[in-house]
């Protein structure tokens, strides 16, 4: 106290304590597109979680006499696919899996490899030299080579793709979760922490985690696209969702068959998951920057 | 501030030995390269460091960048392993009578950077509670606070604020709170001083003077700055390439440096006085190469009164004849050296 | 440089190793005996142990692995479960045929991405710069399988120009480079590029656009250096970085290209690889995987080394 009126030639604190997380959402607020990208993925998520609520036609409810229908056609907006199913209800209910299987394996891998670099980055040594040679051999196969290798090998079904896709992305998060760790791990507030006596999960815990998993998680969202186009493809190539089950892929697949009765018809699923895709690699782009992370 | 148990430090085991003793502390980081990134080299980053640290003394420490200062620093509360040497903290050594762990409750460093040493995603309080947490001590929200409150920070104002809302002198004031939240009894301050203004400086310095009486604390000032260190320390230590050449009281080394690296180090110092100008010739060319350090003497290199005992042999640290306080690693000062000028003294 | 290229040849092996394993162990992952996809239905315990026997399957992992692995190093593959033919004949001649797709790819896609990216970094924050971000990051997004299907049904529905199948006349093992096998290879190889544009693109971009900003570029400009000169200079320190960005899109382009394969059905490694996962042909799923993951880890190698050659700053690291 006998120094508090010191203080004053001191420069005076911003007006309010601001927090990392406030700064990050008004930098959101002010930026339309990523604000925009992020409507429409929500808009998806919502359409294909309450799909059944929303007055579609049955998708799997076909007809023999209404098949292939164009676009504009009466109680058939959409038209209808190759076996006369309602295209708007498929590719909204299509959404329900695409999305799960296109989503889903980037969360695992967020977790499995967050955990796996963090220890790697923070332990080192052996432990390290462990751990990241074993992610060496992963990245010796381009991603698409080996989501199709280990869902060729295991064969088709949902799980074997969220299966696949998540070894197929736990290496490059592991990766970068090492690389932000050593970094976090050489700064003085690490070695401030450890002087204080605490074990090595209580500075993780309190320290590294809130300094490096921003990093990580803007990688990972950058990893969504990807991962959708490939767990379209996987169905897409027969060894993804089966039918009759509604998806992007799968329908792409089905629907080649009518590129020379109804072209544009054949084309919708792939609409879809084009403008899933750039969404989702616009709103990264945007969380990057409000994140301030670089690459 | 009653409620915060610090006593004084006369409460320790051994109320009449020195707080802090080092023997023959030794680092050396290994360089790697080649074809199977074997260990090709060590850099010598602290050579046989030993020295004494007195309960409620504080002994600063200079020398050079690169003289292994921090890592002499961070080897004192195992931040860095060390390879070799004692550590005696309060007459147990570390070890076999004190786990790291209990050192590092006696034993609080602060650093340089005071920026780099606040985790940036923690309020001002969270980060001065963290060590109060580990310890699992009753509130240490509460004990936090008071201790801002100590340091000059009001906690109402500041204590949910982030670090990058602070200036530099407010976060080293967080820093210090932070380190006697832990209840010390030896601080090694690391440069603490060295990136403020110099107003703000003067201000921190006082604050640490106040506190070291209050608390009872002792401290290890490490800086490049004579002329802080020699406001703030009773004894001071010059440090050679991981060496030690020096150690006098802080009036007998002001009074006459004994080796002639550290009078080359004060010369260096300028001075507000014309009558007092630089007489002896500053240093020139930088320090050798520590992984490769020069034989015997390791300033033979860049001492003007270098000999052939000093490439041959290293001197050993000994009193002076005059003054058993005054500690000096040199051969001019051992008449029993065989330099040509033994036993003289320094010439000027 | 030699010191670099023996230690960069020795880290290759431990990778060579796990990778390796990782296509032995894909069989054994796979659910199922593999020989159901081969053993009539009413074969008895006898018949299907001498089938055993006489692929091996009867002996522990690790031995497996071995004789695997020793009979690889004499470029033996095993036989197709369901053709019967040597595996490495059936993947060395649909590699070829996605060599050819993955190189017609890259030279499309890899001048173009340059140029775009070049432009884009020069003429930074400007129209010129959204419209090239715009594309780059339409490229990274679009899903190519779905590509390849529009530009067949613009291209080969509804214009008619161009073949939607196939390599041309000839099959599989008679690529010629002609007009006749040339037009079935524009629209895959078109495909093929738009990703790489994208990423060669971005990459290009933003490595010209920090050089420009670079102090010594500043310094040249204040010697009086004309702007094309500059951009000499600019372009050789992004060399190195470009150069391997585009040696793992080469990779990925043969490793990737099997989506595009089967859209087209160009008779290369990825089309190979789909017959082998419908027929659960395992050596053969096995082997073209292999192949392909070790044609990987080569081209990293080269462009290692080819980066260190022209920027030796990279040796020491």
């Amino acid at each position: 106290m006998a120094l508090a009126e010191t203080l004053p030639t001191e420069p005076a604190p911003a007006a309010k304590p601001q927090g990392y997380w406030s700064g990050v959402g008004a930098r959101l607020i002010r930026d339309p597109l990523t604000l925009f990208c992020s409507a429409v993925i929500l808009g998806l998520i919502l359409a294909a979680i309450f799909a059944p609520w929303i007055g579609l036609a049955d998708p799997y409810k076909g007809s023999m006499i209404a098949r292939l229908k164009p676009l504009g056609t009466e109680g058939h907006i959409l038209g209808t696919d190759e076996q006369g199913r309602d295209m708007l209800a498929r590719l909204i209910y299509g959404g329900r899996l695409t999305l799960f299987i296109g989503l889903m394996p980037v969360v695992f891998a967020f977790f499995i490899g967050s955990a796996l670099g963090i220890v790697a980055g923070y332990v080192g040594g052996l432990t390290n030299t462990i751990i990241m040679r074993t992610v060496d051999v992963f990245f010796a196969f381009p991603s698409v080579l080996l989501a199709i290798a280990i869902s060729g090998a295991l064969g088709a079904g949902i799980v074997n793709s969220l299966v696949s896709l998540t070894i197929v992305f736990v290496p490059p998060i592991t990766r970068v979760a090492e690389a932000v760790t050593s970094g976090v791990r050489a700064l003085d507030y690490i070695d401030a922490a450890r002087a204080t006596g605490a074990d090595a999960f209580t500075v993780i815990r309190v320290h590294v985690i809130g300094n490096v998993l921003s990093p990580i998680f803007v990688y990972a969202t950058s990893l969504t696209s990807v991962c959708m186009i490939l767990a379209a493809g996987l169905s897409f190539l027969g060894i993804g969702v089966r039918p009759p089950e509604p998806e992007w892929g799968l329908m792409l697949n089905t629907l080649r068959s009518a590129i020379y009765v109804n072209p544009w018809l054949s084309a919708l699923p792939g609409v879809m998951i084009f403008i899933t895709s750039l969404c989702l690699n616009l709103l990264s782009d945007g969380l990057r920057s409000a994140m301030n992370v670089r690459d | 501030m009653s409620a915060i148990d610090h006593a004084p430090d006369t409460a320790g085991t051994a109320p009449e030995g020195p707080l802090l003793v080092v023997q023959d502390l030794q680092k050396h980081f290994p360089v790697r390269g080649g074809l199977l990134g074997r260990t090709q080299a060590k850099v010598q980053a602290v050579d046989g460091v030993s020295f004494e640290v007195s309960k409620g003394e504080t002994l600063g420490i200079v020398g050079e960048s690169g003289c292994g200062k921090s890592t002499t620093a961070k080897l004192l509360i195992g931040l860095t392993e060390k390879d070799k040497g004692d550590i005696v903290f309060d007459g147990q050594s570390l070890g076999p009578d004190l786990s790291l762990k209990d050192l590092r409750k006696s034993v609080q460093m602060v650093f340089q950077d005071s920026y780099a040493t606040l985790n940036p995603r923690l309020t001002i309080l969270d980060s001065v509670a963290f060590g109060a947490k580990v310890l699992g001590l009753e509130d240490p929200a509460g004990l936090a606070s008071k201790m801002m409150d100590r340091v000059g920070l009001d906690p109402d104002r500041f204590a949910h604020r982030y670090p990058h809302e602070l200036s530099g002198g407010q976060r080293q004031r967080v820093n210090i709170a932070r380190a006697l939240a832990m209840s010390p009894r030896l601080v090694v301050l690391d440069e603490a001083v060295s990136a403020l203004d110099k107003s703000v400086e003067a201000q921190v310095l006082n604050l640490l003077n106040d506190l070291r009486a209050e608390f009872g604390l002792t401290y290890i000032f490490i800086s490049h700055d004579l002329n802080v260190v020699r406001y703030i320390s009773d004894r001071i230590l010059v440090m050679y390439l991981g060496e030690v050449v020096e150690v006098a009281p802080v009036d007998s080394i002001w009074a006459a440096q004994a080796h002639p690296y550290t009078r080359s180090l004060f010369s260096a110092m300028p001075s507000m006085d014309p009558d007092n100008r630089t007489k002896v010739p500053p240093l020139t060319g930088d320090p050798p190469n520590p992984i490769n350090p020069p034989s015997g003497c390791r300033f033979h290199t860049r001492c003007r009164f270098a000999s052939e005992v000093c490439k041959a042999r290293a001197p050993k640290l000994a009193g002076l004849s005059e003054n058993a306080a005054h500690l000096v690693a040199c051969h001019l000062h051992d008449p029993a050296s065989g330099h040509p000028d033994a036993g003289q003294g320094l010439p000027s | 440089m030699l010191t670099y290229l023996i230690r960069r040849l020795i880290l290759v092996l431990p990778v060579a190793f796990g990778v390796s394993v990782i296509c032995f162990l894909l069989v054994q992952i796979a659910p199922g005996d593999p020989l159901t996809a081969i053993m009539p239905v009413d074969a008895t315990a006898e018949e299907q142990d001498a089938m055993r026997a006489a692929y091996g399957l009867d002996k522990p992992l690790p031995v497996q692995y071995a004789i695997w692995i020793g009979n690889l190093v004499q470029g033996d593959m095993g036989k197709s479960i369901a053709s019967g033919r040597p595996v490495a004949g059936e993947v060395f001649g649909a590699v070829q045929n996605s060599l050819v797709l993955a190189l017609s790819a890259a030279v499309i896609a890899f001048p173009i991405g340059i140029f775009l990216g070049f432009l884009a970094g020069y003429f930074r924050d400007t129209w010129i710069d959204r419209v090239v971000t715009a594309i780059s990051i339409a490229g990274v997004s679009v899903p190519n399988y779905w590509l390849g299907i529009v530009l067949v049904i613009i291209f080969s529905v509804n214009l008619g120009w161009l073949p939607s199948m196939g390599a041309g006349p000839g099959g599989s093992s008679e690529w010629e480079w002609n007009w006749l096998h040339i037009r079935h290879l524009i629209l895959p190889a078109v495909t093929l590029a738009v990703v790489p544009i994208g990423i060669v693109a971005r990459t290009v971009r933003a490595l010209a656009g920090d050089i420009l900003t670079m102090d010594f570029v500043q310094a040249l400009y204040a010697k009086g250096m004309s702007r094309a000169d500059v951009l000499r200079h600019v372009a050789r320190n992004a060399a190195a970085t470009a150069l391997s960005v585009m040696g793992l899109q080469l990779g990925y382009l043969l490793g990737g290209s099997i989506l595009i394969e089967t859209v087209f059905n160009w008779p290369g490694s990825g089309f190979l690889l789909s017959n082998a996962i419908f027929q659960r042909d395992l050596p053969l799923l096995q082997g073209t995987i292999l192949v392909l993951a070790l044609f990987f880890v080569a081209m990293n190698l080269i462009v290692d080394v080819a980066q260190a050659a022209i920027d030796p700053r990279i040796q020491r690291t």
